[in-house]
């Protein structure tokens, strides 16, 4: 009765768009496309429902997104220099680069997840992953900003990762490359047996968030693909898809492709925790970053650490199993009650789904079907729950509505499946375009989706949008997935490449966002914090210039006694106390890049003058009416010249 | 006459409102101020409806050469308005509590009345002058030199009640919850005596 009280209901509204102001004569398709541009509109000066945060994929960085719109509000700079705000290139931000291979300016980050409360979303951070140089960055959701980087070691290609507990615990690290550990010269040949896949778990501090290497499972060498930790009933638990479990070195397109099945491992990490909390494992040779930003200081730091704890899963009883998974599994997803886990056959057509209460019977029974390396493999049927039977083929990743429905994308046959949990029967199916690999809902991988909409993030464009040459970005789909079926809504271009996004309602952030940094809370070493203070300091041939900024000028805007060869040091404090007055500052020549500074902060960047005479420096950001104006003078002088250090602001000077 | 003498004293007590909340409020409004921008008038200073909005108001003002807004000790009101204002409550009180014991009549409550109107009238003079002197007092070397059709140099003095356009912004100039208070404080003193008065006859 109510279905057919809605359909009506639904009906009537559909009569009445195509009554109302609709004045394309196509009524047939008008009536449809005039309601989905009503659901992903959102008007001049309204907010999204939603924040999305797309991973950058190769552009090393985070993009925030606004849904239903599909707008883009900002690229936050997480693992690649941004030139656009300096980040990487200033003072203060270039320490979050640093990794034991030295300075990297480049990441290739992969999947943000945000933290978690009770299995549900809580809005204090965003993690993320950078698979090439194995590290984890935390974001704050109040800046917005990168607030810390800690490298892995002994891992490679860190593409497991950066999955959050449902207390947000710990995050996670896997190697989808196996590595011998300890690194060593070796034929590669010769890998068999004797590389390894380390899984790292990272503890996170509940108050500040900062990441701490808690301890390494040194696993056999495999290619730790995906991971999600168990929730609500098998929270504790936290489950890796692998493939390579032929241990191929070479052509492994084909080499690691004829094993039948490869292997999901179940990892009990509270059992490794408390036997870690108790003394056990051993000190093994590592050594990695830690980059933390001090929002006080404006600075960051590295701090080059030396060992960690690892631990051989065959020395904690009970802790680690292998499942058996079809061939090559990609993404593994756990469903909100924390029972079904849900395997993603990439080369199948076929979803296996793992029973959690299964599972436990099956450890308790010992029903094993031999080992790998030590490490009990149960048997397939006794953790098998179900199947679905897609038809799609080349399954990736699954997320859940919260309604008893999971949605699978299918990278091969370039569509979203949605099916019941339960049942395993398929709802619905839609494509996408094209060749769709993650996709989300937001707090879809938490004990509390909020299943009103989902995206798909395409890995081919086309002729989605207007040609811009070879090259172009990449494009994802949002879907309405209010009613039984799904709906198409909107097509919106994404930046790098995305793997998997985090999307949370608007409501839980937004208010908690940061206008300006309080200049009386700057503890920059090298703050000017008012035009009295401003200065040029000189220490041999380093020259430090404590400026600041203010609409619409540079104080001091005339410096002189600067030398060639010197390195000079622009520290800009922005004295603006308001919201959204930013300035930039750049140097004629610098080797650097801009910056631009937000009201309250203070930012330094690098100045080598290579030739005599007078240079001009300027804000880049069109701060106020007289932006054009706002610009400076800088005198160069001859190496060995006895030219006075000397600035001056309307000809004040001073020295 | 006890009714009369409650009252006084309560309409005097209420100008210690001023104390606690502003006299006169004056927010700008533009429209890359989405949440406005502005400045409560207390007895002893000036204070940002938000935390830097003096800081912000100064800037957008040195544009057009006004001069920055006066801090607590640059203005001799600010020290002597407080004194006035609290000194005036004491006599209204101290006048209601002898008119309570029946030591004076309530003619002392009209007396009292019409010399706050007199200061009143007074400080509010004072303000728009002050304000006509902020608002045309320009800086010569003024980045911005607007005139009006006359080819006058523009007064920014913002209107001393209600609202008026300043270039981008408009300004509104109203009292705040301190001078209402006083406002009833006022017509209760007035009230005292009326009802002195009725009473008598």
């Amino acid at each position: 009765m109510k279905t057919i009280q809605k359909l009506l209901l639904g009906l009537g509204a559909g009569l009445l768009l195509i009554g109302c102001g609709n004045n394309s004569k196509d009524g047939s398709s008008g009536a449809m496309a005039s309601s989905n541009a009503e659901k992903v509109y959102v008007a001049p000066g309204e907010h999204d429902e939603f924040y999305a945060f797309l991973s950058g994929g190769y552009s090393g960085n985070l993009t925030v997104y606004g849904l239903p719109s599909g707008r883009m509000f900002k690229e936050i700079p997480v693992f690649s220099q941004f030139p656009t705000n300096g980040y990487g290139y200033s003072e203060e931000t270039k320490a979050m680069l640093n990794t034991s291979f030295g300075f990297v300016p480049w990441g290739d980050a992969h999947h943000p997840d945000i933290s978690q409360t009770n299995g549900e979303l809580d809005g204090r951070w965003v993690f993320i992953n950078e698979n090439n140089t194995p590290r984890i960055a935390r974001i704050s959701l109040e800046t917005f900003e990168t607030e810390e980087i800690i490298e892995i070691p002994n891992s490679a290609g860190n593409h497991a990762s950066s999955f959050v507990t449902e207390n947000t615990e710990y995050i996670v690290a896997g190697t989808r490359f196996a590595v011998p550990n300890p690194q060593r010269d070796m034929p590669i040949d010769e890998m068999k047996g004797e590389f390894k896949g380390p899984l790292s778990f990272i503890s996170i501090d509940q108050e500040h968030g900062h990441m701490n290497l808690d301890f390494q499972l040194n696993m056999p060498g495999f290619n730790y693909d995906l991971a999600h930790p168990g929730r609500d009933k098998s929270h504790g638990w936290f489950f890796f898809t692998s493939y390579n479990t032929e241990e191929a070195h070479s052509m492994m397109e084909v080499n690691a492709s004829q094993n039948d099945k490869d292997f999901i491992a179940a990892v009990n990490w509270q059992k490794i925790a408390e036997y870690v909390e108790n003394g056990g494992g051993t000190k093994v040779a590592g050594t990695y970053a830690h980059n933390t930003y001090d929002e006080s200081t404006m600075t960051a730091t590295t701090e080059m650490k030396e060992g960690v704890i690892s631990v051989d899963p065959r020395n904690v009883e009970g802790a680690v199993y292998y499942m058996p998974v079809p061939k090559s599994p990609h993404g593994l997803d756990v469903d909100p009650s924390g029972q079904y886990i849900i395997g993603n056959g990439k080369l199948s057509t076929q979803l296996s789904v793992y029973s959690f209460d299964k599972m436990m019977k099956a450890i308790e029974d010992k029903d094993y079907d031999g080992d790998a390396y030590g490490i009990p493999i149960l048997s397939f049927e006794s953790v098998l729950e179900g199947v679905v039977d897609s038809g799609g083929l080349g399954p990736l990743h699954t997320e859940f509505d919260g309604k008893g429905y999971g949605y699978t994308t299918f990278f091969i046959s370039s569509e979203v499946v949605k099916w019941k949990i339960g049942t395993w029967e398929v709802i619905d199916r839609l494509p996408t375009y094209y060749s769709v690999g993650h996709l989300t809902i937001p707090g879809g991988n938490s004990r509390k989706p909020f299943g009103k909409y989902m995206f798909s993030m395409n890995k081919i464009t086309k002729d989605r949008y207007l040609p811009t040459g070879p090259e172009l970005e990449h494009s994802a789909q949002l879907y309405d997935i209010t009613g039984d079926k799904m709906e198409l809504l909107l097509d919106f271009p994404t930046h790098g490449e995305p793997h998997y996004a985090a999307a949370i309602p608007a409501e839980l952030i937004k208010s908690k966002s940061k206008k300006y940094y309080e200049l009386e809370e700057n503890n920059h070493k090298y703050a000017a914090k008012s035009e009295a203070d401003t200065r040029v300091e000189r220490n041999g041939n380093e020259v430090h210039i404590y400026a600041t900024t203010v609409r619409s000028h540079f104080a001091p805007d005339n410096i002189e006694g600067i030398k060639v060869g010197d390195k000079v040091y622009f520290h800009i404090t922005n004295l603006e106390q308001d919201f959204d007055v930013p300035h930039g500052f750049a140097m004629i020549g610098a080797n650097t890049s801009e910056i631009l500074v937000m009201p309250g902060q203070t930012k330094t960047i690098t100045w080598e003058p290579k030739r005599e005479g007078v240079w001009p420096f300027y804000c880049t950001d069109f701060c106020s009416a007289l932006h054009q104006e706002m610009q400076g003078y800088v005198r160069v002088s001859a190496k060995n010249s006895n030219t006075k250090l000397r600035w001056s602001l309307d000809d004040e000077w001073k020295e | 006459m006890k009714t009369a003498s409650i009252t006084m004293i309560i309409g005097s007590a209420l100008l210690f409102g001023l104390f606690l909340y502003p006299l006169w409020s004056i927010t700008l409004e533009a429209p890359q101020y989405p949440s406005g921008i502005g400045m409560y008038i207390h007895l002893d200073g000036l204070e940002g409806h938000e935390k830097h909005d003096i800081q912000n108001i100064d800037g957008l003002n040195h544009y057009i050469g006004m001069r920055k807004l006066p801090k607590d000790d640059e203005m001799w009101e600010f020290s002597v308005f407080p004194k006035v204002v609290g000194g005036m409550a004491i006599v209204g009180i101290i006048i209601g509590v002898l008119g309570f014991f029946k030591k004076i009549s309530y003619n002392w409550f009209l007396g009292w009345l019409i010399l706050m109107v007199v200061l009143g009238v007074l400080g509010m003079i004072d303000f728009n002058n002050w304000m006509t002197d902020y608002g045309t007092n320009l800086d010569p070397k003024a980045i911005m030199k607007m005139t009006d059709k006359e080819g006058n140099p523009l007064s920014y003095k913002p209107p001393l009640f209600g609202s008026k356009d300043i270039l981008n912004f408009t300004a509104h100039s109203y009292p705040a919850l301190g001078a209402i208070l006083m406002g009833i404080g006022m017509s209760l003193t007035c009230v005292a005596y009326i009802i002195g008065f009725k009473k008598a006859k």
